[in-house]
């Protein structure tokens, strides 16, 4: 911008001004993407809570740091004998009557103890990792296989189509909530074999992949919708006729157009993943303890909720903040990138 | 309209058929261990492993299997594997329970979530309009469970000012039956709400802008009657099929969580009690009730838009 007074004091006429021109067009002409960054940047509060969702991914990953050199206790070691000097008097970590100390805001128990007498920072650390790490993991499988299933039948129509299509219909017609705990039920006893591969019923693989297979529906049919609106498009049609496949149509053409659609949902579906993983849990079906996750913390606390809130209100809140960090942030992404698109999940 | 009707009949039993199948693969053909164990819970004896084996065919074929499997669960003669009840029996004592708890919270939605997405719509922008997308954003990444235990204590117990969970029979006392249940169709409802006046939002955005909208305003209506007769009319339509499903989600089964959480002791909280026990048959029988409930309601609502919408009919 700083040029345009310039030009027009400087009298520059013919190629040397043309050459400017050009120039501040060049400047001027943004592709999508950074268009959308610069309508993101602006959306402040998207941005406070991406940054929040950063910070509770970070924390997460140094739970180890904190339960070695602050807390000097591991999430599944249990301290029921044990006593803790606070304001100078000793106190029990789980009282005689089994109820567990709250909050202490020391290194050692800085969220209070459970029952067992483990250490609730410690433990809600290490089981974000496992409630992020479903989350992160089952919405990169549902993407994947969203996107493959509605590239394929959107791209070739026909019978492909009518195939995926009626399997996705089929899955859509159960809830969410009841299909992932029929594979939960289902899968709890066994595990999972699959050809050589055989992942034990209290593997986080299990979770991981209930929540990823449950969501495809909701995700591939407006991919496929998308890919049909695409294929018709002159760009495609003009690399047909330089003489692409089909294969490199798809990947050179058709999925970069899908980016941030993409990029929208996959945001939104870790939220919905680590809020469906909490479910699962909550009823047995999901995280297997002792392995911690917010869900299974959730669980452990809602029974002594009388007693000792704390168990049930700090997992759940940071449960809270994450889900809505990236629901937030992912509403201004899709609000950046393309406003008119409709993106919503289910639960 | 007869042969639309006679086609979606049709597709609606081939879909159901699928569905069972689908439930009949996931619990007795899922690549893992032996379903027979499955099917007898955690610690299972022998001999009932080979009693389960030899009631449910597991050694017949898998078509065998599945006639042996849909003649269990339609005939009613599902039993819990714990409880050794009729599946059939308990799901129907708990079904005006969970049809209680899911019809108020359904309205109850439906009415916040368009005053919401209304005021939203006409603020679009401004403040109000910014502070309510964030009230339901939070409604939506709330677990429902953990909400509903929240307010159950705090509320419930704790303050008084609602009863601590439990269910009243509306024909024993329905002031009663009432009382006990704003605290959970308040809950079932904030995540509805969260998402509904969201959708209704961007299609009052989108609809403001039509033509007939600008011609009732040139012919001189008030906003007021623009607003209501015009622009929300059309913006229902889309909400309304939604809240068909979601309605029927929450009957078959989706309000496992506040169930339990609110102790209704209906189908939701049945099922729960199943899952925490690996109990199959229950759960079984549930996933597959509520996808042929989500199914015949899907049909019902194409019917009626049929009928409402001739163009439909000609797809």
């Amino acid at each position: 911008m700083a040029t345009e007074p310039l030009t027009e004091q400087a009298g520059l006429q013919g190629p040397a001004a043309w050459e400017q021109e050009a120039e501040r067009e060049h400047v001027h002409g943004l592709g999508p993407w950074r268009l959308g960054l610069r309508r993101l940047r602006r959306n402040r509060v998207a941005i406070g809570f991406g940054v929040l969702f950063v910070l509770l991914v970070l924390s997460c990953l140094a739970a180890p740091l904190w339960a070695k050199h602050v807390a000097h206790t591991t999430p599944t070691e249990n301290h029921l004998s044990d006593t803790i000097k606070l304001d100078g008097k000793t106190t029990n970590v789980v009282g005689l009557d089994g109820v567990p100390i709250g909050p202490t805001y020391q290194g050692e128990f800085f969220l209070g103890a459970d029952p067992n007498g483990r250490d609730i920072m410690v433990r809600l650390l290490y089981g974000g990792r496992n409630s992020l790490m479903i989350g992160v993991v089952a919405a990169l499988m549902t993407t994947i296989l969203s996107v493959v299933l509605g590239v394929i039948a959107g791209y070739f129509r026909g019978w492909p189509d009518l195939t995926i299509r009626s399997l996705l219909d089929i899955m859509w017609s159960f809830p969410v909530l009841i299909l992932g705990v029929a594979l939960g039920v289902a899968l709890a006893l066994g595990g999972l074999q699959l050809g050589p591969i055989t992942i034990g019923g209290d593997s986080l693989l299990i979770p991981i992949f209930i929540i990823g297979l449950v969501y495809v529906p909701y995700m591939a049919r407006p991919v496929r919708g998308q890919v049909l609106a695409l294929r018709e498009k002159e760009f495609v049609e003009a690399a047909r006729a330089q003489g692409a496949g089909p294969l490199r149509i798809m990947f050179s053409e058709v999925v970069p157009n899908l980016a941030s659609t993409i990029l929208v949902f996959f945001t939104l579906l870790i939220a919905n993943a680590v809020l469906l993983e909490s479910a699962l849990s909550f009823l047995g079906a999901g995280v297997r303890p002792p392995n911690p996750s917010w869900g299974t913390m959730i669980d452990e606390g809602v029974d002594r909720i009388a007693t000792a809130p704390h168990l049930t209100i700090v997992p759940g809140l940071m449960l809270v903040l994450t889900v809505l960090s990236l629901n937030v942030f992912g509403d201004g992404v899709r609000d950046a990138l393309d406003p008119r698109a409709k993106v919503r999940l289910e639960h | 309209m007869g042969r639309f009707i006679v086609r979606r009949v049709i597709q609606m039993v081939l879909v159901m058929f699928a569905v069972s199948v689908l439930t009949f693969l996931i619990f007795n053909v899922i690549p893992n261990s032996d379903p027979a164990v499955r099917m007898s819970g955690r610690q299972a004896s022998e001999s009932t492993i080979e009693a389960i084996r030899e009631e449910w065919g597991f050694n017949d074929s898998l078509p065998q299997q599945y006639i042996t499997t849909m003649e269990k669960v339609i005939t009613g003669d599902l039993k819990s594997q714990f409880t050794q009840l009729s599946v059939g029996k308990e799901i129907v004592k708990g079904l005006p329970r969970t049809f209680s708890l899911a019809i108020g919270a359904a309205l109850l939605w439906m009415f916040v979530a368009i005053c919401f997405g209304l005021y939203s719509a006409v603020k679009a922008g401004k403040f109000a309009d910014r502070f309510l997308t964030i009230i339901a954003l939070i409604g939506i990444s709330m677990p429902v469970f953990w909400i509903g235990a929240l307010a159950n204590y705090y509320l419930g117990f704790k303050l008084g000012w609602f009863p601590n969970g439990g269910y009243v029979e509306f024909t024993e006392d329905p002031i009663d039956w009432f009382y006990h249940l704003i605290l959970p169709w308040t809950v079932l409802a904030i995540l509805f709400i969260g998402f509904y006046s969201r959708v209704l939002r961007s299609n009052v955005l989108d609809t403001i802008n039509e033509d007939y909208v600008r011609t009732a305003r040139a012919k001189g209506l008030g906003e007021r009657q623009i607003m209501i007769r015009h622009v929300l009319r059309n913006s229902m339509i889309p909400i309304v099929t939604l809240w068909g499903l979601d309605f029927g989600a929450v009957l078959g089964g989706g309000a496992i969580l506040t169930e339990t959480v609110f102790d209704l002791q209906g189908v939701g909280q049945y099922t729960a009690e199943a899952i925490g026990q690996l109990d199959v048959p229950p759960v079984l029988a549930v996933t597959m009730f509520s996808a042929f409930f989500i199914v015949l309601l899907n049909a019902v609502v194409d019917i009626l838009y049929a009928y409402l919408d001739p163009r439909i009919r000609l797809q």
